[in-house]
C-alpha cells in the first residue's frame, strides 16, 4: 500500500518501567526450566496502559518539536485498556495537550493493535485529512500464573507522530502491506482474567504463516530484497521465533539485532514491534532503510518500510530506549504478583 | 475525589500546568482565585519545569485510605528548575535511595482508584532523572 502524499516520522519516543522479572524466577516457583527471555519487564502498582503511553508520547511530542495541540489524532493500539468503557486516547490526548480538536481511539487486534494504529495514522496523513497524527502501541499484559505465557507477558510502548515527508521527518514510509485471516490461535473472552492460547497452533499457522505472508507480499510489491535494508524488526513473543522467522525470509543477525529487544524485556504485546522500531531509529543512520513486521494473534501482520532521514541525527535527543531498558530493578515472584494486583491485602 | 473535581483539576495535574499573577507576576501551583501578593484576580497559564531537586523528604509507612499498595512510598518537597516547590510522590526508587539535591523529573501516574469500579485518579509524581 502507498499513501496518495508522501508520509515520515516526525517524533517518536519508547518507553518500558523499571521493573525485571528473571525467567529463573518462574522457574524457581512453578518448576519449569524454560527460558524464553532472560527476563521481562513489569508494571509498577501505579503504571497501566495509559501512563506508558502518556510517557512515549511526551517523548515523541519533545523530538518532533511540534506544539501537541496541533496533533489531530492520537490512537492507542492495545490489548489492556485500563477501563473497559473509556478510551484510553482520550487520558492520553489531554495529558499531552493534544485536546480538544483531536481524533481518538483505542484500537485492539492482539499484538498487532500498535501497528494497526500507525497504518491509521498513516492514512489519515497521507489523505491530507491531518497534519499530525500520533499513533501508540502499549500493553502490560498479562499471563495466566504457570502458563507458557508468564515467562514473557511484559508491558511497554512507543508512539510516533506520522507528518508529511519533510526536512523535519526523521523517516519516511516507502510502502505497507497488511494481511489477515481468521486464525484462532489466541484469545480472551470478556470479563476472563487471562488469555487462552492453542500452544503449538502459535507458531506454524498463525505467528510464522501472516509475517511471512506480509513481509513477501510488501517485498514483492516494492521490488525489493531482505539485502537491500540495513536493519529488519519481528514481532517479538520471544527471542527464537523473530529470529526463525527473519533468517528464513533471509535476513541476517546483523540486520535483525539492534531491534531485538525481548530477551531483555519480554514481549510488550502491542507494543512489541514498534519497540523495536524505536530501538532501531535509535542506532540508525540517514539513509538506511528499515523492514518492520508485527504480528497480533487473531490473526495479522501490517508490514512497513521505512527510510530514514537526516533529520534523525538532531531529532532523537534525551535518553533513548536502551535508557529505559538497562534502568531496571529486579523483583521476586511475590513482589510481580503483587505489582500486578494478583495478591491483595 | 469526586468526578467533577477529578475533571475540573485534569489539565493542571496531568500538564503541571500553573498561574502566573497577571499583576505582579507571582506564580501559583495549583491555580489560586487571587494572588496572595497583590490581590489581583488576573492570571495566565504557567506551564511549571519538569526537571527539579528533592530539598527534602518523607517517607509514608501508614499511608491514607487508597494508598496501601503503595507503601513504603515517598513523598517529596521538589524545587522545580523553574524555582517553583511542590509536594510530590517520587517512585521507581527504593526509599533508602533518597537523597537532598537528587535530581527528579516529572511523570504521569496512577494516584489513586476510586475502588474497583470507580474512576482512576491520573496525575503527577516524580522520579529520578533518567539520562
Amino acid at each position: 500500500m502507498k499513501t496518495a502524499r508522501q508520509v515520515g516520522i516526525v517524533g517518536y519516543g519508547a518507553y518500558v518501567p523499571i521493573y525485571r522479572l528473571e525467567a529463573s524466577e518462574v522457574n524457581r516457583v512453578w518448576g519449569g526450566d524454560g527460558a524464553p527471555v532472560e527476563e521481562k519487564s513489569v508494571v509498577a502498582p501505579d503504571e497501566d496502559t495509559v501512563t506508558i503511553s502518556v510517557e512515549a508520547a511526551k517523548q515523541a511530542v519533545r523530538r518532533s518539536g511540534i506544539d501537541p495541540s496541533e496533533i489531530g489524532a492520537v490512537y492507542v493500539g492495545t490489548e489492556s485498556k485500563p477501563y473497559a468503557v473509556k478510551p484510553s486516547g482520550t487520558i492520553v490526548a489531554e495529558a499531552i495537550g493534544a485536546t480538544p480538536n483531536v481524533s481518538t481511539a483505542d484500537i485492539e487486534f492482539a499484538c498487532k493493535a500498535g501497528t494497526e494504529a500507525m497504518q491509521n495514522c498513516i492514512g489519515l496523513v497521507g489523505s491530507g485529512m491531518q497534519r499530525y497524527a500520533m499513533a501508540i502501541g502499549a500493553d502490560t499484559a498479562q499471563g495466566r500464573p504457570a502458563d507458557a505465557l508468564e515467562y514473557t507477558a511484559a508491558c511497554g510502548g512507543a508512539a510516533f507522530i506520522f507528518a508529511d515527508r519533510s526536512a523535519d521527518t526523521v523517516a519516511y514510509l516507502e510502502a505497507s502491506y497488511s494481511y489477515v485471516t481468521d486464525t484462532p490461535d489466541f484469545w480472551r473472552r470478556s470479563k476472563e482474567m487471562y488469555p487462552r492460547h492453542g500452544s503449538r497452533f502459535t507458531g506454524a499457522p498463525a505467528y510464522f504463516k501472516h509475517i511471512q505472508g506480509a513481509a513477501k507480499g510488501l517485498l514483492e510489491e516494492t521490488g525489493y530484497k531482505p539485502e537491500d535494508f540495513n536493519w529488519a524488526v519481528f514481532h517479538q513473543p520471544n527471542t527464537k521465533f523473530p529470529i526463525r522467522v527473519g533468517r528464513g525470509l533471509g535476513f541476517t543477525m546483523d540486520q535483525i539485532n539492534p531491534g531485538l529487544v525481548a530477551p531483555k524485556i519480554g514481549n510488550t504485546y502491542a507494543g512489541s514491534t514498534p519497540i523495536g522500531l524505536a530501538a532501531t531509529l535509535d542506532i540508525a543512520e540517514p539513509g538506511d532503510k528499515i523492514f518492520a513486521v508485527s504480528y497480533g494473534s487473531g490473526s495479522g501482520s501490517d508490514a512497513f518500510i521505512f527510510t530514514v532521514q537526516e533529520a534523525i541525527t538532531e531529532k532523537r535527543g534525551g535518553p533513548k530506549l536502551v535508557s529505559f531498558i538497562d534502568r531496571k530493578k529486579y523483583v521476586d515472584y511475590a513482589t510481580y504478583l503483587r505489582f500486578r494486583g494478583q495478591i491483595i491485602q | 475525589m469526586s468526578v467533577p473535581r477529578y475533571w475540573r483539576e485534569e489539565v493542571p495535574r496531568y500538564r503541571l500546568l500553573g498561574k502566573v499573577c497577571a499583576g505582579c507576576g507571582a506564580k501559583f501551583f495549583p491555580a489560586r482565585p487571587v494572588c496572595t501578593e497583590c490581590g489581583s484576580t488576573e492570571f495566565k497559564d504557567h506551564k511549571l519545569a519538569e526537571v527539579g531537586e528533592v530539598v527534602t523528604w518523607t517517607v509514608v509507612r501508614n499511608p491514607p485510605p487508597g494508598f496501601e499498595k503503595y507503601k513504603p512510598y515517598v513523598v517529596a518537597l521538589i524545587e522545580l528548575e523553574d524555582g517553583m516547590r511542590l509536594l510530590s510522590q517520587v517512585v521507581d526508587v527504593d526509599p533508602e535511595e533518597v537523597q537532598k539535591g537528587m535530581r527528579v523529573e516529572a511523570v504521569f501516574r496512577r494516584v489513586k482508584e476510586d475502588g474497583k469500579a470507580g474512576i482512576i485518579q491520573y496525575g503527577y509524581k516524580f522520579r529520578p532523572v533518567v539520562e
